[in-house]
Protein backbone atom coordinates (compact mmCIF):
# COMPACT_ATOMS: atom_id res chain seq x y z
CA UNK A 1 0.00 0.00 0.00
CA UNK A 2 2.55 2.45 1.00
CA UNK A 3 4.38 1.25 -2.54
CA UNK A 4 1.35 2.85 -4.38
CA UNK A 5 1.35 6.02 -2.72
CA UNK A 6 4.46 6.80 -3.20
CA UNK A 7 4.27 5.73 -6.74
CA UNK A 8 1.77 8.33 -6.94
CA UNK A 9 3.42 10.84 -5.07
CA UNK A 10 6.19 10.35 -7.22
CA UNK A 11 4.51 10.87 -10.39
CA UNK A 12 2.79 14.30 -8.98
CA UNK A 13 5.69 15.43 -8.48
CA UNK A 14 6.92 14.71 -11.73
CA UNK A 15 3.80 16.60 -13.33
CA UNK A 16 4.32 19.03 -10.24
CA UNK A 17 8.44 19.84 -11.60
CA UNK A 18 6.89 19.90 -15.37
CA UNK A 19 9.74 16.72 -15.84
CA UNK A 20 11.27 17.33 -19.44
CA UNK A 21 10.41 14.21 -20.72
CA UNK A 22 6.71 14.14 -19.35
CA UNK A 23 6.62 17.71 -21.21
CA UNK A 24 7.76 16.39 -24.35
CA UNK A 25 5.99 13.26 -24.58
CA UNK A 26 2.76 15.40 -23.61
CA UNK A 27 3.36 17.61 -26.26
CA UNK A 28 3.72 15.21 -29.30
CA UNK A 29 0.59 14.03 -28.20
CA UNK A 30 -1.04 16.96 -28.14
CA UNK A 31 0.39 17.77 -31.63
CA UNK A 32 -0.04 14.42 -33.13
CA UNK A 33 -3.49 14.38 -31.95
CA UNK A 34 -4.86 17.45 -32.15
CA UNK A 35 -3.39 17.08 -35.82
CA UNK A 36 -5.15 14.23 -36.70
CA UNK A 37 -8.16 16.06 -35.44
CA UNK A 38 -8.37 18.86 -37.35
CA UNK A 39 -7.46 16.85 -40.57
CA UNK A 40 -10.62 14.51 -39.67
CA UNK A 41 -13.09 17.45 -38.50
CA UNK A 42 -12.12 18.73 -42.44
CA UNK A 43 -12.91 15.01 -43.77
CA UNK A 44 -15.06 13.51 -41.71
CA UNK A 45 -17.60 16.20 -40.82
CA UNK A 46 -18.31 16.95 -44.70
CA UNK A 47 -18.60 13.22 -45.61
CA UNK A 48 -20.94 12.65 -43.36
CA UNK A 49 -23.14 15.58 -44.41
CA UNK A 50 -23.24 14.35 -48.04
CA UNK A 51 -23.85 10.93 -46.54
CA UNK A 52 -26.92 12.26 -44.56
CA UNK A 53 -28.05 14.64 -47.42
CA UNK A 54 -26.95 12.86 -50.64
CA UNK A 55 -29.21 10.00 -52.45
CA UNK A 56 -27.36 7.85 -54.71
CA UNK A 57 -26.58 4.29 -55.41
CA UNK A 58 -24.55 2.06 -52.80
CA UNK A 59 -25.19 4.60 -50.06
CA UNK A 60 -26.24 1.70 -48.13
CA UNK A 61 -23.29 0.14 -48.18
CA UNK A 62 -21.15 3.06 -47.84
CA UNK A 63 -22.91 3.32 -44.58
CA UNK A 64 -22.42 0.51 -43.51
CA UNK A 65 -18.34 0.64 -44.15
CA UNK A 66 -18.19 3.91 -42.12
CA UNK A 67 -20.33 2.43 -39.16
CA UNK A 68 -18.66 -0.82 -39.25
CA UNK A 69 -14.99 1.22 -39.88
CA UNK A 70 -16.10 3.23 -36.74
CA UNK A 71 -15.03 0.27 -34.38
CA UNK A 72 -12.12 -0.12 -36.43
CA UNK A 73 -8.83 -1.95 -34.10
CA UNK A 74 -5.89 0.71 -34.23
CA UNK A 75 -3.45 -2.24 -34.64
CA UNK A 76 -5.05 -3.25 -38.38
CA UNK A 77 -5.68 0.61 -39.39
CA UNK A 78 -1.62 0.67 -37.65
CA UNK A 79 -0.50 -2.46 -40.24
CA UNK A 80 -2.65 -0.68 -43.47
CA UNK A 81 -0.82 2.70 -42.65
CA UNK A 82 2.76 1.09 -42.42
CA UNK A 83 2.01 -1.53 -45.17
CA UNK A 84 1.36 2.20 -47.45
CA UNK A 85 4.21 4.57 -45.70
CA UNK A 86 6.60 0.90 -45.67
CA UNK A 87 9.76 1.71 -48.02
CA UNK A 88 8.10 -0.94 -50.63
CA UNK A 89 4.81 0.67 -50.08
CA UNK A 90 2.85 3.06 -52.65
CA UNK A 91 3.73 6.08 -50.46
CA UNK A 92 7.00 4.63 -48.97
CA UNK A 93 9.36 7.22 -51.35
CA UNK A 94 7.85 10.13 -49.01
CA UNK A 95 10.12 8.89 -46.00
CA UNK A 96 6.87 8.86 -43.41
CA UNK A 97 7.38 6.22 -41.59
CA UNK A 98 8.61 6.54 -37.92
CA UNK A 99 7.88 9.83 -37.99
CA UNK A 100 5.00 12.39 -36.41
CA UNK A 101 3.38 12.60 -39.66
CA UNK A 102 2.80 9.25 -40.26
CA UNK A 103 1.25 8.63 -36.84
CA UNK A 104 -1.04 11.74 -37.86
CA UNK A 105 -1.80 9.74 -40.81
CA UNK A 106 -2.72 6.88 -39.08
CA UNK A 107 -4.54 8.45 -36.57
CA UNK A 108 -6.68 10.26 -39.11
CA UNK A 109 -7.97 7.35 -40.22
CA UNK A 110 -9.06 6.23 -37.35
CA UNK A 111 -11.15 9.08 -36.54
CA UNK A 112 -12.60 9.91 -39.64
CA UNK A 113 -15.20 7.10 -39.46
CA UNK A 114 -15.83 8.13 -36.51
CA UNK A 115 -16.61 11.52 -37.04
CA UNK A 116 -18.02 11.07 -40.23
CA UNK A 117 -20.93 8.58 -38.74
CA UNK A 118 -21.81 10.76 -35.76
CA UNK A 119 -21.80 13.59 -38.13
CA UNK A 120 -24.24 11.71 -40.31
CA UNK A 121 -26.62 10.49 -37.59
CA UNK A 122 -26.88 14.75 -36.65
CA UNK A 123 -27.22 16.01 -39.78
CA UNK A 124 -29.61 13.59 -40.93
CA UNK A 125 -31.89 14.15 -37.97
CA UNK A 126 -32.03 17.99 -38.83
CA UNK A 127 -32.18 17.40 -42.92
CA UNK A 128 -35.64 15.61 -41.96
CA UNK A 129 -36.88 18.67 -40.53
CA UNK A 130 -35.83 21.09 -43.37
CA UNK A 131 -35.43 19.12 -46.48
CA UNK A 132 -38.55 20.33 -47.33
CA UNK A 133 -38.06 24.06 -46.75
CA UNK A 134 -34.38 24.06 -48.29
CA UNK A 135 -36.44 22.27 -51.82
CA UNK A 136 -38.64 25.13 -51.87
CA UNK A 137 -35.80 27.86 -51.16
CA UNK A 138 -34.11 25.81 -54.67
CA UNK A 139 -30.76 25.17 -52.59
CA UNK A 140 -28.66 23.00 -54.41
CA UNK A 141 -27.03 20.05 -52.92
CA UNK A 142 -23.88 21.84 -51.93
CA UNK A 143 -25.48 24.81 -50.10
CA UNK A 144 -27.98 22.28 -48.19
CA UNK A 145 -24.87 20.75 -46.54
CA UNK A 146 -22.60 23.88 -46.35
CA UNK A 147 -25.99 25.24 -44.32
CA UNK A 148 -26.16 21.92 -42.09
CA UNK A 149 -22.90 22.16 -41.18
CA UNK A 150 -23.62 25.14 -39.81
CA UNK A 151 -26.66 24.96 -38.54
CA UNK A 152 -25.24 22.04 -36.07
CA UNK A 153 -21.96 23.61 -35.70
CA UNK A 154 -22.92 22.98 -31.66
CA UNK A 155 -23.81 19.73 -31.51
CA UNK A 156 -21.15 18.32 -34.16
CA UNK A 157 -18.67 19.16 -31.34
CA UNK A 158 -19.46 15.92 -29.81
CA UNK A 159 -18.10 14.59 -33.40
CA UNK A 160 -15.04 16.02 -32.58
CA UNK A 161 -14.48 15.18 -29.07
CA UNK A 162 -15.33 11.26 -29.90
CA UNK A 163 -12.79 11.81 -32.62
CA UNK A 164 -10.04 13.50 -30.17
CA UNK A 165 -10.74 10.88 -27.42
CA UNK A 166 -10.33 7.95 -29.86
CA UNK A 167 -7.30 9.67 -30.88
CA UNK A 168 -5.48 10.70 -27.55
CA UNK A 169 -6.25 7.18 -26.02
CA UNK A 170 -5.22 4.91 -29.14
CA UNK A 171 -1.37 3.02 -28.84
CA UNK A 172 -1.69 0.29 -31.63
CA UNK A 173 -1.42 2.37 -34.48
CA UNK A 174 0.97 4.83 -33.47
CA UNK A 175 3.16 2.19 -31.95
CA UNK A 176 3.36 0.87 -35.31
CA UNK A 177 3.82 3.41 -37.47
CA UNK A 178 5.37 5.44 -35.11
CA UNK A 179 7.97 2.93 -33.42
CA UNK A 180 7.90 4.69 -29.80
CA UNK A 181 11.48 6.26 -30.57
CA UNK A 182 12.24 8.63 -27.76
CA UNK A 183 12.42 12.10 -28.32
CA UNK A 184 10.98 11.64 -31.46
CA UNK A 185 7.97 9.35 -31.67
CA UNK A 186 6.95 8.66 -27.93
CA UNK A 187 3.46 9.86 -27.15
CA UNK A 188 1.40 9.25 -24.04
CA UNK A 189 -0.03 6.04 -24.72
CA UNK A 190 3.12 4.64 -25.99
CA UNK A 191 5.09 5.84 -23.57
CA UNK A 192 2.64 4.27 -20.95
CA UNK A 193 2.97 0.98 -22.49
CA UNK A 194 6.62 1.09 -22.35
CA UNK A 195 7.16 2.50 -18.75
CA UNK A 196 4.93 -0.01 -17.51
CA UNK A 197 6.59 -2.85 -18.87
CA UNK A 198 10.04 -1.14 -17.84
CA UNK A 199 8.41 -1.10 -14.21
CA UNK A 200 8.55 2.47 -13.92
CA UNK A 201 5.18 3.60 -12.73
CA UNK A 202 5.74 7.32 -11.74
CA UNK A 203 6.45 8.43 -15.09
CA UNK A 204 3.40 5.72 -16.48
CA UNK A 205 1.08 7.49 -14.06
CA UNK A 206 1.75 11.06 -14.51
CA UNK A 207 0.90 10.21 -18.27
CA UNK A 208 -2.56 8.72 -17.73
CA UNK A 209 -3.52 11.72 -15.05
CA UNK A 210 -2.40 14.44 -18.10
CA UNK A 211 -4.42 12.18 -20.66
CA UNK A 212 -7.36 11.80 -18.42
CA UNK A 213 -7.07 15.29 -17.50
CA UNK A 214 -7.01 16.87 -21.03
CA UNK A 215 -9.90 14.43 -22.39
CA UNK A 216 -11.42 16.16 -19.01
CA UNK A 217 -11.06 19.83 -19.88
CA UNK A 218 -12.02 19.26 -23.16
CA UNK A 219 -15.06 17.79 -22.43
CA UNK A 220 -15.96 20.16 -19.80
CA UNK A 221 -15.18 23.37 -22.38
CA UNK A 222 -17.69 21.46 -24.98
CA UNK A 223 -19.92 21.31 -22.36
CA UNK A 224 -19.94 24.97 -21.47
CA UNK A 225 -19.70 25.87 -25.13
CA UNK A 226 -22.89 23.92 -25.92
CA UNK A 227 -24.86 25.24 -22.91
CA UNK A 228 -23.56 28.71 -24.09
CA UNK A 229 -25.06 27.95 -27.35
CA UNK A 230 -28.51 26.85 -26.12
CA UNK A 231 -28.65 30.42 -23.93
CA UNK A 232 -28.18 32.08 -27.36
CA UNK A 233 -29.74 30.33 -30.02
CA UNK A 234 -32.28 28.31 -28.13
CA UNK B 1 -45.06 31.87 -65.82
CA UNK B 2 -48.91 33.54 -65.77
CA UNK B 3 -51.61 32.07 -66.38
CA UNK B 4 -50.79 29.20 -64.24
CA UNK B 5 -53.27 25.96 -65.77
CA UNK B 6 -53.63 22.47 -63.72
CA UNK B 7 -55.18 20.49 -65.98
CA UNK B 8 -56.40 16.96 -64.80
CA UNK B 9 -53.11 17.40 -61.86
CA UNK B 10 -53.27 14.10 -60.10
CA UNK B 11 -51.16 12.92 -57.50
CA UNK B 12 -51.65 9.13 -56.54
CA UNK B 13 -49.28 7.73 -54.73
CA UNK B 14 -49.85 3.81 -53.82
CA UNK B 15 -53.53 4.25 -55.88
CA UNK B 16 -54.32 6.68 -53.15
CA UNK B 17 -56.29 9.61 -54.38
CA UNK B 18 -54.81 13.21 -52.78
CA UNK B 19 -54.83 14.91 -55.68
CA UNK B 20 -57.52 13.38 -57.95
CA UNK B 21 -57.90 15.56 -61.32
CA UNK B 22 -57.19 19.00 -60.11
CA UNK B 23 -58.67 22.06 -62.64
CA UNK B 24 -57.39 25.20 -61.94
CA UNK B 25 -56.16 28.38 -63.53
CA UNK B 26 -54.12 31.26 -61.83
CA UNK B 27 -54.17 34.89 -62.98
CA UNK B 28 -50.76 36.77 -62.59
CA UNK B 29 -52.31 39.04 -59.89
CA UNK B 30 -54.46 38.89 -56.39
CA UNK B 31 -54.54 36.57 -53.80
CA UNK B 32 -56.48 33.24 -53.70
CA UNK B 33 -57.00 31.18 -50.55
CA UNK B 34 -57.26 27.75 -50.94
CA UNK B 35 -59.88 26.48 -48.41
CA UNK B 36 -61.79 22.92 -47.86
CA UNK B 37 -62.23 19.93 -44.91
CA UNK B 38 -58.45 18.18 -43.71
CA UNK B 39 -57.30 16.20 -45.55
CA UNK B 40 -58.86 17.99 -49.06
CA UNK B 41 -55.70 17.53 -51.06
CA UNK B 42 -54.83 21.93 -49.80
CA UNK B 43 -51.26 21.18 -48.93
CA UNK B 44 -50.76 18.51 -51.98
CA UNK B 45 -51.98 21.33 -54.20
CA UNK B 46 -49.13 23.68 -53.13
CA UNK B 47 -46.49 21.17 -52.69
CA UNK B 48 -47.25 20.15 -56.11
CA UNK B 49 -47.28 23.34 -57.81
CA UNK B 50 -44.35 24.66 -55.76
CA UNK B 51 -42.41 21.11 -57.31
CA UNK B 52 -41.86 19.68 -53.99
CA UNK B 53 -43.76 16.72 -55.18
CA UNK B 54 -43.81 15.17 -58.45
CA UNK B 55 -47.60 14.78 -59.80
CA UNK B 56 -48.29 11.53 -60.91
CA UNK B 57 -50.63 12.59 -63.66
CA UNK B 58 -51.75 15.38 -65.67
CA UNK B 59 -50.43 18.75 -66.76
CA UNK B 60 -48.81 22.38 -65.34
CA UNK B 61 -48.30 25.00 -67.48
CA UNK B 62 -46.42 27.90 -66.50
CA UNK B 63 -47.69 30.60 -69.00
CA UNK B 64 -46.55 28.36 -72.08
CA UNK B 65 -42.97 27.81 -70.57
CA UNK B 66 -41.89 25.34 -67.79
CA UNK B 67 -41.57 25.04 -64.12
CA UNK B 68 -39.44 28.68 -63.44
CA UNK B 69 -36.05 27.52 -61.40
CA UNK B 70 -36.42 30.30 -58.65
CA UNK B 71 -39.69 32.68 -58.71
CA UNK B 72 -41.92 30.25 -56.61
CA UNK B 73 -41.63 30.62 -53.08
CA UNK B 74 -43.38 28.76 -50.26
CA UNK B 75 -44.44 29.49 -46.59
CA UNK B 76 -44.91 26.18 -44.13
CA UNK B 77 -46.87 26.52 -41.21
CA UNK B 78 -44.13 25.16 -38.89
CA UNK B 79 -41.38 27.19 -40.66
CA UNK B 80 -37.31 26.25 -40.11
CA UNK B 81 -35.66 28.17 -38.04
CA UNK B 82 -31.53 27.76 -38.17
CA UNK B 83 -29.42 28.05 -35.16
CA UNK B 84 -28.58 31.69 -36.43
CA UNK B 85 -29.37 35.19 -36.06
CA UNK B 86 -32.82 36.71 -37.68
CA UNK B 87 -30.54 38.61 -40.17
CA UNK B 88 -29.21 35.52 -41.05
CA UNK B 89 -32.27 33.03 -41.89
CA UNK B 90 -33.45 35.73 -43.73
CA UNK B 91 -30.39 36.23 -46.33
CA UNK B 92 -29.83 32.22 -46.49
CA UNK B 93 -33.14 32.60 -48.77
CA UNK B 94 -30.87 34.78 -51.40
CA UNK B 95 -28.28 32.07 -51.52
CA UNK B 96 -29.71 30.36 -54.38
CA UNK B 97 -30.20 33.39 -56.58
CA UNK B 98 -25.92 34.15 -56.16
CA UNK B 99 -26.46 37.60 -54.53
CA UNK B 100 -22.94 38.40 -52.99
CA UNK B 101 -22.99 38.19 -49.21
CA UNK B 102 -22.84 41.83 -48.36
CA UNK B 103 -25.60 42.59 -50.30
CA UNK B 104 -27.87 39.80 -49.11
CA UNK B 105 -27.23 41.11 -45.88
CA UNK B 106 -28.59 44.45 -46.49
CA UNK B 107 -31.49 42.79 -48.71
CA UNK B 108 -32.67 40.99 -45.55
CA UNK B 109 -32.47 44.13 -43.28
CA UNK B 110 -34.47 46.12 -45.59
CA UNK B 111 -37.43 43.33 -45.45
CA UNK B 112 -36.91 43.01 -41.93
CA UNK B 113 -37.75 46.48 -41.49
CA UNK B 114 -41.16 45.85 -43.27
CA UNK B 115 -41.91 42.75 -41.20
CA UNK B 116 -41.06 44.31 -37.88
CA UNK B 117 -37.93 42.50 -37.51
CA UNK B 118 -35.16 44.82 -37.77
CA UNK B 119 -35.14 45.67 -34.13
CA UNK B 120 -34.13 42.17 -33.79
CA UNK B 121 -32.13 41.30 -36.32
CA UNK B 122 -28.99 40.16 -34.28
CA UNK B 123 -31.57 38.04 -31.69
CA UNK B 124 -31.49 34.23 -32.57
CA UNK B 125 -34.76 33.34 -34.91
CA UNK B 126 -34.99 30.58 -32.48
CA UNK B 127 -36.02 32.61 -29.74
CA UNK B 128 -39.09 34.02 -31.46
CA UNK B 129 -42.12 33.93 -30.56
CA UNK B 130 -44.57 31.99 -32.92
CA UNK B 131 -46.15 34.84 -34.73
CA UNK B 132 -42.61 36.34 -34.84
CA UNK B 133 -40.83 33.75 -36.41
CA UNK B 134 -43.73 33.26 -39.15
CA UNK B 135 -43.06 37.00 -39.69
CA UNK B 136 -39.38 35.82 -40.27
CA UNK B 137 -40.29 33.28 -42.64
CA UNK B 138 -42.48 35.70 -44.60
CA UNK B 139 -39.84 38.06 -44.87
CA UNK B 140 -37.33 34.69 -45.90
CA UNK B 141 -39.99 34.23 -48.81
CA UNK B 142 -40.29 38.32 -49.76
CA UNK B 143 -36.52 38.80 -49.54
CA UNK B 144 -36.34 36.92 -52.65
CA UNK B 145 -39.37 38.68 -54.49
CA UNK B 146 -41.11 35.83 -55.92
CA UNK B 147 -44.02 36.06 -58.32
CA UNK B 148 -45.96 33.06 -56.85
CA UNK B 149 -45.85 32.69 -53.00
CA UNK B 150 -47.19 29.87 -51.44
CA UNK B 151 -48.45 30.06 -47.87
CA UNK B 152 -49.33 26.42 -46.09
CA UNK B 153 -51.46 27.91 -43.19
CA UNK B 154 -49.47 30.68 -42.18
CA UNK B 155 -51.74 31.79 -38.96
CA UNK B 156 -53.04 28.44 -38.33
CA UNK B 157 -51.60 28.30 -34.58
CA UNK B 158 -51.34 31.97 -34.18
CA UNK B 159 -53.56 34.62 -31.54
CA UNK B 160 -55.56 36.81 -33.47
CA UNK B 161 -52.75 40.11 -33.38
CA UNK B 162 -50.11 37.81 -34.60
CA UNK B 163 -52.56 36.87 -37.38
CA UNK B 164 -53.58 40.44 -38.17
CA UNK B 165 -50.17 41.50 -38.72
CA UNK B 166 -49.12 38.49 -40.94
CA UNK B 167 -52.23 39.36 -42.99
CA UNK B 168 -50.57 43.01 -42.99
CA UNK B 169 -47.69 41.78 -44.27
CA UNK B 170 -49.23 39.33 -47.02
CA UNK B 171 -51.45 42.35 -48.31
CA UNK B 172 -47.79 44.11 -48.60
CA UNK B 173 -46.18 41.19 -50.31
CA UNK B 174 -49.22 41.03 -52.99
CA UNK B 175 -48.98 45.32 -53.49
CA UNK B 176 -45.40 44.61 -54.12
CA UNK B 177 -46.48 42.17 -57.06
CA UNK B 178 -46.39 38.52 -56.03
CA UNK B 179 -49.10 36.33 -56.65
CA UNK B 180 -50.47 34.48 -53.39
CA UNK B 181 -51.61 31.53 -53.20
CA UNK B 182 -52.93 30.54 -49.38
CA UNK B 183 -54.42 27.49 -47.55
CA UNK B 184 -56.64 28.50 -44.53
CA UNK B 185 -59.57 26.94 -42.62
CA UNK B 186 -60.31 30.28 -41.08
CA UNK B 187 -63.38 31.72 -42.96
CA UNK B 188 -62.83 35.26 -41.78
CA UNK B 189 -59.26 35.44 -43.10
CA UNK B 190 -60.91 34.42 -46.60
CA UNK B 191 -63.07 37.12 -46.92
CA UNK B 192 -60.46 39.53 -45.35
CA UNK B 193 -57.93 38.79 -47.34
CA UNK B 194 -59.17 36.52 -50.80
CA UNK B 195 -59.58 38.10 -54.01
CA UNK B 196 -60.83 34.94 -55.24
CA UNK B 197 -61.58 31.19 -53.64
CA UNK B 198 -60.79 27.81 -54.49
CA UNK B 199 -63.01 25.18 -52.54
CA UNK B 200 -61.40 21.99 -52.53
CA UNK B 201 -62.87 18.84 -51.37
CA UNK B 202 -61.66 14.96 -51.69
CA UNK B 203 -58.56 15.60 -53.87
CA UNK B 204 -59.94 18.31 -56.60
CA UNK B 205 -61.28 21.55 -56.95
CA UNK B 206 -65.43 21.84 -56.51
CA UNK B 207 -65.29 25.55 -57.30
CA UNK B 208 -63.36 28.75 -58.25
CA UNK B 209 -65.00 31.94 -57.65
CA UNK B 210 -64.56 35.11 -56.28
CA UNK B 211 -64.75 35.79 -52.44
CA UNK B 212 -67.99 37.49 -52.41
CA UNK B 213 -69.64 35.47 -54.57
CA UNK B 214 -68.68 32.09 -52.77
CA UNK B 215 -69.88 33.21 -49.65
CA UNK B 216 -73.20 34.70 -50.61
CA UNK B 217 -74.03 31.91 -53.28
CA UNK B 218 -71.76 28.78 -52.92
CA UNK B 219 -71.98 26.74 -55.84
CA UNK B 220 -71.88 23.28 -54.99
CA UNK B 221 -73.21 21.73 -51.64
CA UNK B 222 -70.07 20.57 -50.39
CA UNK B 223 -69.05 24.58 -50.25
CA UNK B 224 -72.59 25.77 -48.96
CA UNK B 225 -71.81 22.76 -45.77
CA UNK B 226 -68.53 23.45 -45.31
CA UNK B 227 -69.38 27.48 -45.31
CA UNK B 228 -72.24 26.44 -42.43
CA UNK B 229 -70.02 23.85 -40.54
CA UNK B 230 -72.00 20.88 -41.50
CA UNK B 231 -69.51 19.03 -44.03
CA UNK B 232 -68.76 15.87 -43.00
CA UNK B 233 -65.55 15.06 -41.40
CA UNK B 234 -63.78 12.19 -44.69
CA UNK B 235 -66.47 12.68 -46.33
CA UNK B 236 -66.53 10.77 -50.41
CA UNK B 237 -68.37 12.88 -52.85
Amino acid sequence: MYGLAATFADAFALLATFDHRAVEIVSLSLRVSGSAVILGTFIGLPLGACLAVGRFPGRSVALVVINGLMGAPSVVVGVVVYLILSRSGPLGGLGMLYTPAAMVAAQTLLVVPLMAAIARQIIEDTWQRYAEEFRAMRFTWLQSVTTLLYDCRHSLLVAVLAGLGRAMSEVGAVMIVGGNIDHATRVMTTAIALETSKGDLPLAIALGIVLVAVILVLNAAAFAMRAWAMRRYG
Amino acid sequence: MFPLRLRDVRFQPNGRKVLDGVELELGGEGITLVLGPNGAGKSVLLRTICGLLEPTGGQMDWGGGARPHLGVMMVFQHPMMLCASVLENVALALKPHGVPRTERRRRAARVLDRVGLLARASESARLLSGGEQQRLALARAWVTAPRLLLLDEPTASLDPSATAEVERIVREIRTDGTRILMTTHNLGQATRLGDDVVFMSAGRVREHAPVQRFFARPASDEARLFIQGELPWRMNF
